[in-house]
């Protein structure tokens, strides 16, 4: 149980005030102590000693925050700026990940696209997040006719392949950007509702939840004070692990045209543009944003195994 | 035994049922007009109108829904703006260079999958086991089409050894004639061993890139469910019993641990067929995914339907076969119903 508030606390940066509260009731002797920026900050230094490659997975994560969040700031070009004169050149000390077709500045358009590729990847997973949670944990615990259509309409999207559906939802909703993030929301939501669902479901009769509802809290009070907060580790963990899925998803989808519009920097687009100049021999206009993209991925998975080790021991492959 | 048969094809005939339901309400339960989706973005008023007369979206939804599955039933999916055909005609003629595609790249990635995976659970721990877990680590973070043109990049730029990696035959080879539509298959059987060679060539990078790509799943489980039945009773009693490691391993263990991994091929063909989109573009792979993708970007409405539509029964009718399967290999499976 210890692991728990602490993995909860750490993966929840961005709201652990609202968590710390709601983790109270269930786990109150390990919560009280932790609660604001030192305690968060001392969670992960615990987790990243834990083990060495989660540490190197977290640094990855700050530098694309970090290149999210000031990227437009910190480029030496402006992103759409075309420059004929120096079209489709190589590496070099002023571009260093070289030029494409139209003279524009690479490393700016890679480092600038992150901001989009990790809006699209959140949005999306966070989207799921609440409506996969909440209605996979109201299907787990209040079972009935919920849960016969929460986990029918999960069959329903599973009877497809995910990326096949994705295509077919962003062409029936329109080719826009939030399509994209509907699409990738759309396709994740049968692993969020069942795993919420099964984890709300074996919680139902435990002993903590009989005594709230003895002590006269009505069920969506249970549910919300005491069935979720004991879900959220195993959740985050499924979001960090499906994160690098929605970033090669997104970027899938654009890569074949779909969502975002050149000359909007953003890696798929980026990777389609240079694909036809990789028989030609120019590797870098798709080599790097590709590359980007893969360490992206690559950092989410990492991470995401990592919490998941330390959550849950158990399922370590 | 029959009560499983019995409930596998209901859970069959529900996915498909599901199916058709999702792709119906794709189009006609969403906002936007379905008639404009239908005519295409150039359509004239007039042209829309009729669309929306032909298809009966002036009737009520349910109308339409019966419609619709009537339709399907006697294989019209409608009419491909950009090519003038029938969709299905189009998708039929498509269909087999994706089958051919995505079957090579399953049959490589099995082939080192789970060899890799075996090895990495009986040498636990050892420079095979962490070359199983990069492997593992690495495929997964790799977008697909990206590991294409890597590929494409080596093996054709720089190395010379693959063909232009356009479409599935040089444009010098005729295609053979048909039999299976599997150009391999049907070279063969022509006896043309050239355009045998060519086909693979055409072939390997695109299948290679597949495999890469579902390597990492099927090694992952492989190793996994060998762990467990290596630490099992069975596996103990059979070494006790002083039986070679060779036999132990084989015929006892590794039987054993391929359930979990057949489990894990459904998982695999959903990605399967979503990377062989990516990877059809890439190597302008004349299949049902780049058909899909042309009209996607026409915004041509009825071939995109039509392909999720077969890509979604295949992929039902592929997890009923590993289902199956499953009961083929594992007799506990038919006793227990």
């Amino acid at each position: 149980m210890n692991s728990h508030s602490r993995i909860t606390a750490v993966s929840t940066v961005a709201r652990a005030p609202k968590v710390a509260v709601a983790v109270k009731p269930a786990e109150a002797a390990s919560a009280a102590q932790t609660s604001g920026l030192s305690a968060v900050l001392r969670q992960t230094k615990y987790v990243i000693s834990e083990n060495p490659i989660t540490g190197f997975a977290f640094a990855l994560f700050l530098l694309f925050a970090i290149a999210a969040i000031f990227g437009p700031w910190i480029v030496p070009y402006d992103p759409l700026a075309t420059n004929t004169a120096i079209q489709l050149q190589p590496p070099s000390w002023a571009h260093w990940f070289g030029t494409d077709q139209y003279g524009r500045d690479l490393f700016s358009r890679v480092v600038v696209a992150t901001r989009l590729d990790m809006t699209i990847a959140i949005t999306s997973v966070a989207l799921v997040f609440v409506l996969g949670g909440i209605s996979g944990i109201a299907a787990g615990y209040f079972g009935g006719w919920i849960d016969i259509v929460v986990s029918r309409l999960a069959d329903m999207i599973m009877a497809f392949p995910l990326f096949v559906l994705a295509m077919g939802i962003v062409a029936a909703l329109g080719n826009t950007v939030t399509n994209i993030v509907i699409a990738t929301a759309i396709i994740n939501f049968p692993l969020y509702a069942r795993i919420a669902r099964a984890e709300a479901n074996v919680r139902r009769e435990a002993g903590f939840v009989m005594a709230a509802r003895l002590s006269g809290n009505s069920e969506w009070r249970i549910l919300f004070s005491q069935i979720l907060p004991n879900v959220m580790p195993i959740m985050v963990v499924q979001m960090s692990l499906t994160m690098g899925y929605a970033v090669l998803n997104a970027a899938g989808l654009s890569f074949i045209g779909l969502g975002v519009r050149p000359p909007t920097p953003e890696w798929g687009i980026m990777v389609a543009d240079g694909a036809g100049y990789i028989v030609s021999g120019e590797w870098w206009v798709a080599l790097f944003p590709g590359l980007t993209l893969m360490l992206a991925v690559f950092c989410f998975n990492l991470l995401g195994d990592g919490l998941r080790d330390i959550v849950d021991p158990q399922r370590r492959t | 035994m029959f009560l499983r048969m019995g409930k596998r094809v209901g859970i069959t005939l529900f996915s498909i049922a599901a199916v058709i339901v999702i792709t119906f309400a794709l189009t006609r339960i969403l906002p936007g007009d379905t008639a404009e989706y239908f005519a295409g973005p150039a359509a004239t008023k007039e042209a829309i109108q009729e669309v929306r007369v032909k298809l009966g979206l002036d009737k009520p939804k349910y109308q339409q829904f019966i419609r619709y599955v009537q339709d399907l039933s006697r294989g019209d999916f409608g009419q491909s703006l950009t090519t003038g055909q029938p969709v299905i005609r189009d998708l039929t003629a498509r269909l087999p260079a994706s089958a051919e595609l995505t079957l090579a790249g399953l049959i490589v990635s099995i082939l080192i999958a789970i060899p890799l995976g075996v090895l990495a659970a009986v040498k636990e721990g050892s420079f095979i086991d962490h070359i199983s877990r990069v492997v593992a680590t690495a495929g997964v973070s790799l977008p697909v089409f990206f590991t294409g043109l890597l590929l494409s990049y080596f093996f054709y730029f720089k190395l010379g050894w693959a063909p232009s990696p356009l479409g599935r035959l040089d444009i010098i080879y005729s295609a053979p004639p048909q039999v299976t539509g599997f150009y391999l298959i049907d070279s063969l059987i022509a006896g043309d061993l050239e355009v045998f060679w060519a086909a693979l060539k055409q072939l390997i990078l695109p299948a290679a890139t597949l495999a890469i790509f579902s390597l990492a799943p099927i090694t992952r489980m492989t190793r996994a469910s060998m762990l467990a039945v290596l630490s099992s009773d069975f596996v103990r009693t059979a070494r006790a019993s002083g039986l070679s490691t060779r036999k132990v391993i084989l015929t006892y263990a590794f039987r054993n641990a391929l359930l979990p991994v057949i489990t894990t091929l459904g998982m695999v063909f959903s990605f399967l067929l979503g990377a062989n989109v990516l990877v059809e573009k890439v190597f302008a792979w004349p299949g049902i995914g780049s058909y899909a993708v042309e009209a996607l970007i026409a915004s041509d409405f009825a071939p995109v339907q039509g392909f999720v539509l077969v890509m979604a029964v295949m992929y039902v009718l592929l997890n009923l076969m590993i289902d199956l399967l499953y009961g083929v290999i594992d007799p506990r499976v038919r006793m227990a119903a």
